[in-house]
């Protein structure tokens, strides 16, 4: 019989997700019916407050948490049915900064490959312990290990059965400038050559500079899902930032970012920019350092936020 | 088929690496209950005619080392794991819950072996040791760590704290040992306490254990095998179960 050969699965697709737990206080909805897909070769940005559900979403892709409704496929692989060939294609660096203490960070390496069923895997534990800089504390016992060096480990250790899906979790929270410029390049030449990446992080300038498409999760829920490109071209694109010590007209205020004598305004185009500064002289307030620029992530982010709530 | 035997490689690592807590402490503790029980009581007891009582309790001791090392290997193991966070290197593996069992008891099967192999070296210089039915020791040694190092892995995957697993080890584990006849023959028993011993599987390990060393025992081989072989394969089934479903491990 001839079949027609499936189109290229999704990297990652998640469907309907949701998580509920259930606790002495009650019940708490942490995913509220997820759904997306990540193309392959796609170099994709979770983002969301603090207990938007981004992290248990990823458990869920992981296999960690057990989802109370939907389905998550890894390269078209069910992570439940079908969940040894979904781990296989993926590789997951945690947010929390753990180690075997047992062991060295070669040891960690050979290890964790051999879960995987990957023998004689010296020749990449080797190009991993370069690209990431750890070829001098290869031998070293992982206790001997500062926080950014344990953190690069831990970024090996998801990468020793070349997944062609990476999930970083806000992989670069309190790490040194070195080390998030050497993560990032490798990453970067990862997902160059054709990997995956699944990122959430809390800097949003991280995003806009590394991913091509965004979803910003709220409340369990995806509140924005689109090209990084279109979503900043969506909104106010123009950011006007200036010093005043008078006050704002309310209805102004209201949608200005306040930060002691800064304001941030945001806008359409250039003569919404002409309005809002006829309509700053009009109410007499007196402004210096004026800067007028492109609005960033952060804007879009806060704007979306706020329409969310 | 690497994915289980690296497992049972790094947890036989694990305890290796540390063998001076892991081997060489428990084989001293069994040494210095051997000579001190065995010099307070060998001119007063006698359990089986012809065997001095030193005699007799090393293969309770070396038994004992075996079961409590065993399900210590595990146990902690597991515990110390899901404490420190790095289990999650584990579970995002495409290891089966088989593969899981068969690692982490197959490396508590070694842990006791090795221990019970130590302490029986040691106190084979201070009782020289007889082998009527060599059979029975290696058949109940094997079982017997096999079955405590399941019960270590529900143990382990239960306890969320230290304290939880100490209270398991010290509530369960230590009194089923000592009331398993390790020091005694159950027959030197009031008929009560007789009939209670009956109802501990770990009895039936240490008796049938010793059986092979003297070749008299309290009860039959054969019924202490059934009795070992079925606890096993209760335990070890509800070891795979909780394992399969994920519990306390996934949430």
């Amino acid at each position: 019989m001839f079949q027609t050969p499936s189109p290229t699965p999704p990297a990652v697709r998640f469907e309907r997700v949701a998580k509920t737990y259930s606790g002495a206080r009650g019940t708490l909805r942490a995913l509220d019916g997820v759904s997306f897909d990540i193309a392959q070769g796609e170099f994709f940005g979770l983002l969301g407050p603090n207990g938007a559900g981004k992290t248990t979403l990823i458990s869920i892709l992981a296999g960690l948490t057990l989802a109370t409704e939907g389905r998550v496929t890894v390269m078209g692989h069910d992570v439940l049915a079908d969940y040894a060939a979904a781990r296989r294609a993926l590789g997951i660096v945690p947010q929390e900064l753990v180690f075997d203490p047992f062991f060295s960070v070669r040891e960690t390496l050979v290890i964790q490959s051999g879960y995987f069923g990957v023998k004689n895997n010296g020749a990449w534990i080797d190009e991993l312990l370069a690209s990431l800089g750890l070829e001098d504390q290869a031998g070293a016992n992982m206790r001997q290990l500062s926080g950014g060096m344990k953190r690069r480990v831990l970024v090996a250790q998801a990468l020793v059965h070349r997944p062609p899906v990476i999930v970083l979790d806000e992989p670069t929270a309190g790490v040194d400038v070195e080390l998030r410029q050497t993560l990032w390049q490798f990453v970067s030449r990862l997902n160059r050559d054709g990997h995956t990446v699944l990122l959430t992080t809390h800097y949003l300038e991280e995003a806009e500079a590394l991913c091509s498409r965004i979803a910003m999760l709220k409340a369990g829920r995806v509140v924005a899902l689109d090209r990084t490109a279109n979503l900043l071209a969506g909104t106010a694109s123009t950011m006007l930032r200036f010093k005043t010590d008078d006050p704002l007209p309310p209805a102004m205020a209201a949608q200005a970012r306040i930060t002691g004598r800064s304001v941030q305004l945001t806008a359409r185009d250039a003569a919404e920019v002409e309005a809002l500064l006829g309509r700053l002289r009009g109410a007499g307030v007196r402004i210096e350092e004026l800067e007028i620029g492109r609005a960033d992530l952060e804007d879009v982010f806060l704007e979306i936020m706020q329409a969310a709530a | 088929m690497t994915g289980w035997r690296t497992l049972f490689y790094k947890e036989v690592l694990r305890f290796w690496k540390v063998g001076f807590q892991t081997v060489a402490a428990p084989v001293l503790t069994a040494v210095l209950y051997l000579l001190i029980f065995g010099h307070v009581l060998e001119d007063h007891v006698q359990v089986y005619p012809g065997v001095g009582y030193t005699s007799f309790l090393v293969p309770g001791l070396v038994m004992m080392s075996v079961l409590q090392n065993a399900f210590a290997n595990s146990s902690s193991s597991l515990i110390q794991s899901k404490i420190t966070g790095n289990l999650v290197f584990l579970l995002v593996t495409p290891l089966s819950h088989r593969a899981w069992f068969a690692a982490y008891v197959g490396a508590s099967l070694v842990r006791g072996l090795v221990v019970g192999t130590g302490v029986f070296l040691v106190t084979a210089w201070l009782a020289p040791p007889h082998f009527a039915e060599p059979w029975w020791i290696l058949i109940f040694a094997a079982l017997g760590a096999g079955m405590l190092g399941s019960m270590g892995l529900i143990a382990g995957l239960w306890a969320e704290k230290f304290d939880q697993l100490a209270a398991f080890q010290n509530f369960i584990i230590m009194p089923m040992t000592f009331l398993s006849g390790v020091f005694y023959s159950v027959h030197s028993l009031p008929g009560v306490w007789q009939t209670v011993s009956h109802l501990n599987p770990f009895f039936y390990m240490i008796d049938g254990f010793r059986r092979g060393f003297f070749g008299v025992s309290d009860v039959s081989p054969w019924i202490s095998l059934a009795v070992v072989g079925v606890s096993f394969v209760i335990v070890s089934a509800v070891a795979l179960r909780l394992l399969a479903i994920g519990w306390k491990l996934r949430g």
